[in-house]
């Protein structure tokens, strides 16, 4: 029977030579993750299930990067709890601060998720990992706790819809634009329980950077994971950051669909999603005189060194405008360090942006940069709903680093051409 | 004495940082969490709801993040279960795992206005309008989540499967 690449890492993990959508299965997982909000609740899941030790120390990750570094004593408590769960069981993959940075970002990095593996984590972002051409979702605490003392957990096999991007990309537009441009068509609840495949010519181009940010905001849509087939640039991605073993698995051509979309990207100019949802989305062009107050860049959606990169190249030889916060957060200690080596770091501060630690920051109104009523905000990040980065009354508009980085140098939502 | 259900209304995508935003989940004690549900939308909600009262919402309830601390905050505050038009899939399958009943009904929604008083008959899906007596049925609840909820959650599930 004809499969997408989903159901074949599904089947495959499942002990099955075929699944179907809808077909409830019990899988093997390669790698469960937690974070320093959602660890604690597992662990204390984990201790009921009353079992003797972890199923594989070796396929546990813990990672400290939502309120780190702790912002206050109740933070510190639970990061406490993490510390000493790690420390009991020999997790080989515990992060502590120093060597921590967001989730999503630092697992690929090092190598920890490959291709072809199921990967479940205590954070909706989880489904980052499809860029990989593994299947990767979010779960809850409670399932979490359980997969550490199994190292197994059910699933439902889910339907797919094929998105396939045709074209060519413009001026400034990037992975994310692709990916809010889709929100803005299918809405918040256009995949719910399903599977969002990226593919097309346009995908296949695009770097491994921006497509983590497109599988990053299938949840976005409600979707189970969002996937891409893996190719050589995930292969040479894969030779820089991995020694462990990976499948690469395809869909067949033959393989069924719910429906396929395609997207011409030929008319898709810099994209913004206005608050308060990821899918009220317009073009830069229907966007008139917005003035902000700050600019976030960073997160598991756009903090990787790319992202930088591209945020340096508009801010090169400019300022911040008067009165505005740009805050800029590298996603992990080695972006951080990338960053400093090529000089990015130099050139953001000269340009008046505030460099903070990897952490996730104000991307969840943690932390490091929280707005105040009445406040607006444009960020790389993946949401904008009511109060997410601060008063519930602030507001937050997404959009790529490109876009940000133009709106701190204008004061108001703007792309680099109209500097 | 029958207690007395009274229904909270919500619209649609209610998202988990509405339900409890992020700021406050630097705790996991469930009293804790149910003193800031719905804080930013309803700052009254938790001061004022009373045990087994119903929350009746819109399409994609509990869209957003992952924080199981969002059904456990709903559960803690007393609110005997939720009824939506349709629930987004983490917070679906979180509430399950941690024993807060969900029932899925297009129909409800239209039935009730805030602070109407409800009965619901949870295995059978049945909801009724106390006031005027009219009642709708809610999607039936698939059979394995149906073993979860008989086994009291998913730990109590697994540990009966004995798999360990
Ligand atoms: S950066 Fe934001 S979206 Fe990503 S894991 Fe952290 S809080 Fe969640």
């Amino acid at each position: 029977m004809p499969m997408t690449i989903t159901e074949k890492i599904l089947a495959a993990h499942a002990g099955l030579d075929t699944v179907k959508p809808g077909d409830l299965i019990d899988v093997k997982v390669d790698m469960a993750l937690a974070n320093d909000i959602t660890a604690p609740l597992a662990i204390r899941v984990f201790d009921e299930l009353g079992v003797k030790t972890v199923f594989d120390r070796e396929k546990i990750a813990l990672i400290q990067d939502h309120f780190v570094p702790n912002k206050d004593i109740a933070s510190a408590q639970q990061t406490k709890i993490m510390t000493e769960f790690a420390r009991l069981y020999g997790i080989k993959y515990y992060f502590d601060l120093g060597d921590s940075g967001i989730e999503h970002v630092l697992l690929p990095e090092k190598g920890i998720v490959v291709s072809g593996d199921l990967v479940i984590g205590a954070d909706s972002h989880t489904c980052t990992y499809g860029a990989l051409g593994a299947f990767s979702t979010g779960m809850g605490s409670t399932d979490l706790g359980v997969t550490f003392g199994t190292g197994r957990t059910w699933l439902k096999v889910p339907e797919t819809i094929k998105f396939v991007y045709e074209g060519t990309l413009g001026h400034w537009v990037s992975g994310k634009d692709l990916i809010l441009f889709t929100l803005g068509k299918i809405g918040v609840e256009g995949a719910v329980y399903k599977t969002m495949e990226f593919a097309g010519k346009v995908i296949r181009n695009l770097s491994m950077d921006q497509r983590f940010t497109m599988t990053n905001m299938a949840v976005e849509g409600g979707a189970k994971n969002g996937i891409i087939e893996p190719d050589d640039i995930t292969k040479s991605y894969l030779s820089e950051h991995t020694n462990k073993q990976y499948t690469f698995f395809k869909s067949d051509p033959d393989a069924s669909y719910e429906k396929i979309l395609t997207i011409n990207t030929n008319e898709i100019e810099p994209q913004v999603a206005l608050p308060h949802s990821p899918d009220n989305v317009k073009g830069i062009s229907e966007l008139d005189n917005i003035k902000i107050d700050q600019v976030f860049i960073g997160s598991c959606t756009n903090g990787r060194i790319e992202d930088l990169q591209i945020a340096a190249k508009v801010l090169k030889g400019q300022k911040v405008a008067k009165g505005i916060r740009l805050i800029v957060l590298p996603s992990t200690p080695l972006v951080y360090k990338e960053a400093l080596q090529k000089g990015i770091i130099e050139t953001l501060l000269d340009a008046g942006a505030v460099l903070g630690p990897p952490s996730c920051g104000p991307c969840l109104g943690g932390h490091l940069g929280i707005l105040a009523q009445g406040e607006k905000a444009v960020s790389t990040t993946n949401r904008n709903f009511i109060g997410r980065m601060g008063h519930p009354e602030s507001e937050v508009y997404l959009a790529s680093p490109a876009i940000a980085a133009a709106s701190a140098i204008l004061g108001k939502i703007g792309s680099p051409d109209d500097i | 004495m029958e207690s007395i259900s009274r229904v909270w209304k919500f619209g649609n995508d209610i998202d988990t940082d509405l339900i409890i935003p992020a700021r406050f989940l630097n705790v996991s004690d469930q009293n804790e969490l149910a003193k800031k549900c719905f804080i930013d939308v309803k700052p009254d909600f938790a001061g004022s709801i009373q045990n087994g009262d119903v929350i009746i919402a819109g399409s994609n309830f509990g869209c957003g993040s992952s924080r199981e601390h969002a059904p456990w905050s709903i559960k803690a505050a007393g609110i005997k279960v939720v009824i939506a038009k349709s629930f987004a899939r983490i917070f679906y399958r979180n509430a399950f795992n941690i024993g807060l009943p969900i029932l899925e009904s297009m129909d409800a929604w239209e039935l009730f206005e805030e602070g109407d008083q409800i009965e619901v008959d949870l295995s059978a899906g049945k909801i009724m309008n106390k006031a005027n007596g009219k009642q709708t049925m809610a999607n039936p609840i698939p059979d394995f989540m149906m073993n979860i909820i008989q086994a009291g959650g998913l730990v109590q599930y697994i540990k009966n499967k004995d798999r360990l």
